[in-house]
């Protein structure tokens, strides 16, 4: 680890207290940060324009539909495309990286696992988000930093250990699934969340025996996430996830953005050992053929093989 | 059936888009963002006059008059929205003083032209899509009204 982690007493409950970092804490070491430094700060969000208007000193950008997703073929960037995207924003592989964004971090989440798929160490998310630094009244900034750019090795993708791809999750039916899309997706009144764009599934419900807890319910009012008993009670008690050991849990959305916020907050703030996230999602499931489908608000029995 | 012709004032938009670099395209859109005119006061307190364009990730509302054949459109989104004002900006100003005929024929893949595909990604060009066509939408609407 680069740069010490947050020692902030709300943090202490989770399982990996140094995978956030406060307001207080990032601000305290801005003059440290910047490209090329022990400590990048990147700031990925929903909206492409976002940082343009402003955004934390020093901190660069990086886009989840431009940059980290494959051009052609539905997949993320290889070892290589991300080599060269990283090492141009000036983050070397042993940096400390703070993420954030906007919409509670939705997008800084995902951005982080796709970080961890490929074994970036040290990579932390900015508890609250850009929302609440700014509220707070904190430096913003249009100047971009200036380039530094570094090596950063080619380091190939690892997709076994926290990406599921939809042979994965048929095989796993019967262990659980986390559903974090809406509950009108969930039921199967809808496709797309509500107020989103209609990104194609021809079939609307659930996959069997997924229990339903929208990502959003992992955040506080001010976008930072919930104490760990606020989360115990809403993963392990309200959806049963975990209560029988480290049994694997599979977590999807519509495109495996919303479900990465669910996977940071099991794997990192509650400590899973075993989640991984089905960036197929919906979009997949929901097109393919012959898969079972549920509809209706309750989960629904795991179809006999 | 109405002739499809881009009017001059959304393909000089276009054509000064497609001069630029990449990053500059996002540079100009920041600059439409800011340019989305404020609604004028007899608008600002009827936001149920305001149709919500579902298809854009992030909130944006429009009204369109017509006055004497003459388009008027208004939006209004959230700046924490700057793509989704970026594009209601680019359509505000092109449509301005546009006659109806001249509206409807606007290109529905107009938004697909302004070489912004890449930079912003296909998805996020949907929203602009879906502006455009609840702008035309409305405009028949008021004609068939008036």
């Amino acid at each position: 680890m680069a740069v010490a982690a947050d020692s902030s007493e709300k943090f202490a409950g989770y399982a990996h207290p140094e995978r956030l970092v406060s307001a207080d804490w990032l601000e305290a070491h801005l003059s440290e940060a910047g490209p090329g430094r022990e400590l990048v700060i990147v700031e990925s969000d929903e909206d492409v324009l976002l940082y343009e208007t402003g955004h934390i000193p020093s901190a660069v950008k990086i886009d989840w539909h431009t940059e980290l997703n494959d051009p052609v073929q539905r997949d993320y960037i290889d070892g290589a495309g991300f080599a060269a995207l990283v090492g141009g924003k000036g983050i070397s592989r042993d940096a400390t990286v703070v993420i954030y964004g906007d919409k509670n971090n939705w997008w800084a989440a995902y951005a982080l696992w796709v970080f961890t798929l490929f074994g970036h160490e040290d990579v932390r998310l900015l508890d609250g988000g850009r929302d609440k630094w700014i509220a707070e009244g904190r430096a913003i900034t249009t100047d971009r930093p200036a380039a530094s750019e570094v090596s950063y090795p080619v380091v190939e993708r690892r997709d076994d250990e926290i990406r599921a791809f939809k042979d994965d999750v048929l095989a796993h039916l019967g262990h659980p699934l986390i559903d974090v899309r809406s509950p009108e997706e969930y039921s199967g009144e809808r496709t797309t969340a509500p107020a989103y764009p209609e990104e194609g599934a021809l079939r609307a419900g659930h996959i069997p025996s997924a229990a339903n807890v929208p990502w959003a319910k992992a955040a506080a009012e001010d976008g930072t996430f919930k104490p760990v008993g606020d989360l115990d009670a809403i993963y392990r008690d309200g959806a049963g996830l975990g209560l029988s050991g480290d049994e694997p849990v599979i977590a999807y959305c519509r495109i495996g953005e919303r479900s990465s916020h669910t996977w940071f907050v099991l794997t990192h703030l509650l400590g899973f050992e075993n989640v991984r996230n089905y960036d197929g999602s919906w979009t997949e499931w929901g097109s393919a053929v012959r898969v079972p489908i549920v509809t209706g608000a309750e989960p629904g029995a795991v179809p006999s093989r | 059936m109405t002739e499809t012709t881009l009017p001059e004032s959304l393909a000089e938009i276009r054509d000064d888009f497609l001069a630029l670099e990449q990053r500059e395209r996002l540079e100009m859109l920041l600059e439409f963002s800011n340019e989305l005119p404020e609604l004028p006061a007899r608008y600002q307190e009827h936001p149920d006059l305001f149709e919500r364009v579902e298809e854009c990730q992030s909130p944006v509302f429009i009204f369109v008059e017509v006055n004497d054949g003459i388009v008027q459109l208004f939006a209004t989104a959230p700046r924490e929205a700057p793509t989704t004002r970026g594009f209601a900006s680019i359509l505000v100003q092109g449509i301005d003083g546009l006659t109806v005929e001249q509206v409807l024929g606007i290109p529905d893949d107009f938004p697909n032209t302004l070489g912004l595909t890449a930079a912003v990604s296909p998805l996020r060009i949907r929203g602009m899509t879906a502006l455009l066509g609840r702008t035309k939408r409305q405009v028949r609407e008021r004609v068939a009204a008036a």
